[in-house]
């Protein structure tokens, strides 16, 4: 085991664990700043992705995470950040005053939703996000005179100080929030309101008896989670330049979970590791999609088998592979694959492949295992 | 006269009265005065007319609330899956939905691929089911037992994701229809009109309920379930087979949602779009106090009749969420449900 | 004034009495414990006067001031602390962490000064860990510091829990079993130290307890309760010889 050495009081939790982190850290800051001259368009606009999602991973992470509050309907959240984005646009509100605002507009809407999660626990929250979300994409729908319905919203694209800010200006911006609200989810976490949301997390009745008052802290866990979320729904409707109804409905929320289901819920690395995974699975699948078919036509061959046979596997592979459903069949087998094998997430991997590493000849597998989980009942 | 104009007449006449009582000015006006002799046989009419309204309303009424009932009977039937499986295993199954549609696609197969006769497939159908669910249980959820909640609520999710994906691989995206013995024909008391297949939802769910009831009352199996669901640990002292009752419970749960998909496939049209009305019980779950399984049926009835009814006397949009709004109200006014028990965590 | 009283406490549970009709006062200073048969209401008593639970009539008074409606965690803000009997530590958490929970009300700073770190946030966070530091210091504690308490025996998270609840800074420790599940050794410890709460931090102690050689050897006065209501009060010795509390244990 390994004890970090302490000099003083006030590093109980510094900003960077060690010298050689903040220096890994400073060259990927450096290698996102040089990004847009690096990188063709397509991969900039999939790092812009990944840095929205990223967001919303860190704001599930503060939530679910941390203060152990269960959400299934943050999609909602997403829908009213770039839905206020829309309208304050339109009404002629500078961006630096929106893009904060949307947050505070979208927190308070949290902490209307955190109200109800004060007195639920466990399945009957998450349901009740739930009902929160289909009725915030119903109301989307129905009030025309805002949000022109199912037809959606166009966006014109956003300016800063009168300037039009491109694609690559936009990458920067989106850079900037993310490391903001990277910064302000750390700052949280090693403070007092952090520690309150791990106590409620652990054991509510202790946290209770230490002083704190439950109620406040799970709202502030909302509020906090819903502002973020509806930042990112800013950068989001920007990104897309158009909004409707149907692109925050229960997947959305589905996939805001699965990133922290398989980034790991434990830290924000994993919030990021999730956010890279989502989005970069869509182009990977795509690949696959299109090489496929030629390699198994290539296996068919070299096993020399019969052409009927080859043409009925030909056929059975496009099928499948053609098939709509054919993201989703292979996103629900990973989170399952995840849950069962890999509990931590991506951020675990990485922690036990690190850890491999440092105690190289002595690593052993079993030393790396999580422990065990045993039944806890949640029934009083 | 149409009746149309006869109301504005009346109620030109009562607004004129009105003003003047209101302004003293009792002059009666040679107009006042024949809209006035018109108005007593006028009364007579508007009150004929209104009790005619009136005995429509009710019809309507009662029509919405059988449509309801069976609806809700659908709700119930899944809600009551779910139910199953939370008091067992305190896992909630979010592929309940799919689970259900699964059932209704397989009929599809059996009944208008194979030729087979309703009632042997619908047997055929939840034995499939049946096992199953039991290989769900085993491949996906018994790995993670013990895990937290959300762990294993997003497990299901996937479980879920993945079962469309296969449904619409296997049989595509269209629309399906099955024939059944209910699908067509009507059944009339007095004025109500009654189709079978509502009648047969209602009835079939009265005596799924009553067998199960049988089945955890008197059969050495479902005591043990019972046990199982009280205390885990103990049961699995008293020599229960802990991970066999699992399974099984699955398997019950399966063939439940199936019942509920087969029932419902001459309602709707069987689609891959199905699995959502699982989403829909879980209102149905959540007010029935998700332990309950009368609680789940009168949740799920609950529902149904408040979709039906707001479907037909509210504006447009809010059939679609008068159940989460229902939710909602109900979870700020009782956070265990209607028949939870709210009970404090022992330290 | 007194320190701490309570005044013909009663919890009704449905039809059954836990707590009935229980008065009883405390003296700045002095180890208190409360023993009983099991069932006998003990922790139902600690958990009214925590206000876990909610009392169906009577009156807790602490320091002159009525504290019987006050929610639990303002009764940890009047520095009154407890433990559990069944520890409920943050058990993904390790020591440190847990103990600076335990500072929760020592710290003013609001959710968006957290956010931004400013520098009476950081301040804070150095006197919190200096205060966390002590009494790990006094409980030697300072070797489990970051570890995950998931991963530590039961002997030594019996210990942390004294230790989170001392960093609440309390006038009035509540001890619920403070020696269920320690072996001999480690219960002899556990007296040493709440002797050394008692006498060096001065810290008023209410403990419930069934290892009788503890409580004689620790308590000032005791109080045995069964099925609800009060046996006898009064010195270890006297209690222990009350022919009602021999016949309630010996059940004759």
């Amino acid at each position: 085991m390994v004890h970090r050495v302490r000099t003083d009081y006030g590093d109980s939790d510094p900003l960077f664990p060690s010298k050689a982190a903040a220096f890994w850290y400073a060259v990927l800051m450096a290698g996102l700043l040089a990004a847009p001259y690096l990188l063709e368009s397509y991969y900039l606009s999939q790092l812009v992705f990944i840095m929205i999602y990223a967001i919303v991973g860190v704001a599930l992470n503060i939530l679910s995470g941390q203060a152990g509050q269960v959400s299934i309907g943050h999609a909602a959240f997403l829908a009213i950040g770039a839905y206020f984005t829309a309208v304050a646009q339109k009404y002629g509100v500078p961006l630096v005053l929106y893009l904060p605002l949307a947050g505070v507009f979208t927190g308070i809407a949290g902490y209307l939703v955190g109200l109800p999660a004060l007195r639920l626990h466990g399945i009957y929250l998450a349901i009740a996000t739930l009902a929160f979300a289909f009725i915030v994409e119903e109301i989307i729908a129905r009030w025309e005179s805002v949000t022109h319905g199912n037809e959606g919203l166009m966006l014109p694209p956003p300016s800063l100080f009168g300037w039009k800010l491109g694609s690559e200006s936009f990458y920067y911006l989106c850079l900037l929030v993310t490391v903001l609200v990277i910064l302000a989810a750390i700052n949280i976490i090693r403070s007092s309101t952090g520690r309150s949301f791990m106590a409620i997390r652990d054991s509510e009745t202790a946290a209770r008896s230490m002083g704190i008052d439950t109620a406040r802290y799970k709202t502030t866990a909302f509020a906090l989670s819903a502002g973020i979320t509806g930042i990112a729904g800013a950068l989001y409707a920007h990104k897309m330049s158009f909004i409707s109804p149907e692109m925050f409905s229960l997947a959305v929320s589905i996939d805001f979970v699965m990133i922290i289901i398989i980034g790991g819920m434990v830290s924000l690395r994993g919030a990021v590791f999730g956010a890279i995974f989502m989005i970069m699975a869509d182009p990977l699948l795509i690949i696959l999609k299109d090489r496929i078919p030629s390699l198994t036509e290539a296996l068919t061959h070299a096993l020399f088998l019969p052409d009927a046979a080859t043409q009925a596997i030909q056929a059975g592979v496009l099928r499948v592979v053609n098939a709509p459903g054919l993201k989703s069949l292979i996103f629900g087998i990973i989170i399952i694959v995840f849950i069962i094998y890999e509990p931590m997430g991506l951020d675990g991997r990485w922690l036990r492949v690190k850890a491999y590493f440092k105690q190289f000849p002595l690593a052993r597998q079993r030393s790396a295992r999580p422990p065990r989980m045993f039944l806890k009942s949640e029934r009083r | 006269m149409s009746v149309g104009v006869r109301e504005s007449c009346g109620k030109a006449l009562c607004e004129t009265i009105e003003r003047s009582i209101t302004t003293h000015a009792m002059v009666a006006t040679p107009e006042l005065i024949s809209c006035l002799t018109n108005s007593v046989d006028l009364s007579h009419i508007e009150k004929n007319q209104a009790q005619r309204a009136a005995g429509m309303e009710m019809l309507d009424f009662t029509q919405q609330l059988i449509s309801g009932v069976a609806l809700g009977c659908v709700y119930g039937l899944i809600a009551l899956g779910f139910v199953l499986i939370y008091k067992a295993t305190e896992v909630v199954n979010f592929a309940q939905g799919e689970i259900m549609m699964l059932g209704a696609f397989m009929s599809v197969t059996f009944i208008a691929t194979l030729g087979l006769n309703y009632w042997l497939s619908f047997l055929l159908c939840v034995i499939a089911m049946a096992i199953l669910g039991a290989v769900m249980e085993r491949v996906v959820l018994r790995p993670i037992l013990g895990y937290p909640q959300f762990s294993i609520v997003m497990a299901t999710i996937g479980l879920g994701l993945v079962i469309r994906a296969l449904v619409g691989i296997i049989w595509g995206t269209d629309d399906l229809r099955i024939e059944t013995p209910f699908t067509d024909g009507v059944f009339t008391v007095g004025k109500l009109v009654i189709a079978w297949d509502a009648l047969s939802i209602i009835v079939a769910t009265v005596l799924l309920c009553g067998a199960l009831y049988a089945f955890f009352r008197f059969t050495k199996v479902g005591i043990a379930m019972q046990a199982t669901s009280q205390n885990m640990l103990a049961a699995y002292y008293m020599g229960i087979p802990v991970k066999r009752m699992f399974s099984l419970i699955w398997s019950l749960s399966a063939m439940v949602a199936c019942a509920a998909g087969i029932l419902l496939a001459p309602i709707t049209l069987i689609h891959a779009n199905l699995g959502f009305l699982g989403i829909k019980a879980f209102p149905a779950a959540v007010l029935g106090g998700f332990g309950s399984i009368p609680g789940a049926v009168a949740g799920g009835i609950t529902i149904g009749i408040v979709e039906s009814l707001s479907g037909f006397y509210l504006p447009e949009g809010f059939k679609d969420v008068a159940a989460y709004i229902v939710l909602l109200a109900v979870l700020l006014w009782k956070p265990q449900g209607l028949f939870g028990l709210n009970a404090v965590k022992k330290v | 004034m007194t320190f701490f009283d309570v005044k013909n406490l009663t919890v009704k549970f449905g039809g059954l009495t836990a707590v009935d009709d229980v008065s009883f006062g405390l003296n700045e200073g002095e180890v208190f414990t409360i023993i009983g048969p099991n069932g006998a209401g003990k922790t139902t008593l600690f958990n009214l006067i925590s206000r876990l639970y909610t009392p169906s009539a009577g009156q807790i008074i602490f320091r002159g001031e009525d504290v019987t409606r006050l929610s639990a965690q303002q009764i940890a803000g009047r520095g009154i602390a407890r433990t559990f009997q069944n520890i409920e530590l943050f058990e993904s958490a390790s020591t440190l962490q847990n103990l600076l929970v335990g500072r929760h009300r020592h710290s003013t700073t609001r959710p968006w000064q957290d956010i931004l770190r400013t520098k009476k946030v950081r301040e804070e966070e150095v006197a919190h860990r200096r205060a966390a530091e002590e009494v790990m210091d006094v409980l030697r504690l300072q070797r489990y510091r970051d570890t995950t308490i998931g991963a530590l025996p039961y002997g030594v998270r019996k210990v942390i829990e004294v230790a989170r609840a001392l960093c609440v800074g309390p006038t009035l420790l509540l001890l619920d079993e403070p020696s269920s599940g320690l072996n001999v050794e480690e219960t002899n410890a556990m007296a040493e130290w709440i002797l050394e709460i008692n006498r060096r931090l001065r810290v008023t102690v209410l403990m419930v307890e069934h290892d009788m050689s503890l409580v004689s050897r620790v308590s000032d006065r005791v109080l045995a309760l069964n099925y609800g209501k009060m046996m006898a009060i009064g010195t270890s010795a006297e209690v222990q010889g009350h022919p009602d509390v021999i016949a309630a244990y010996l059940g004759a």
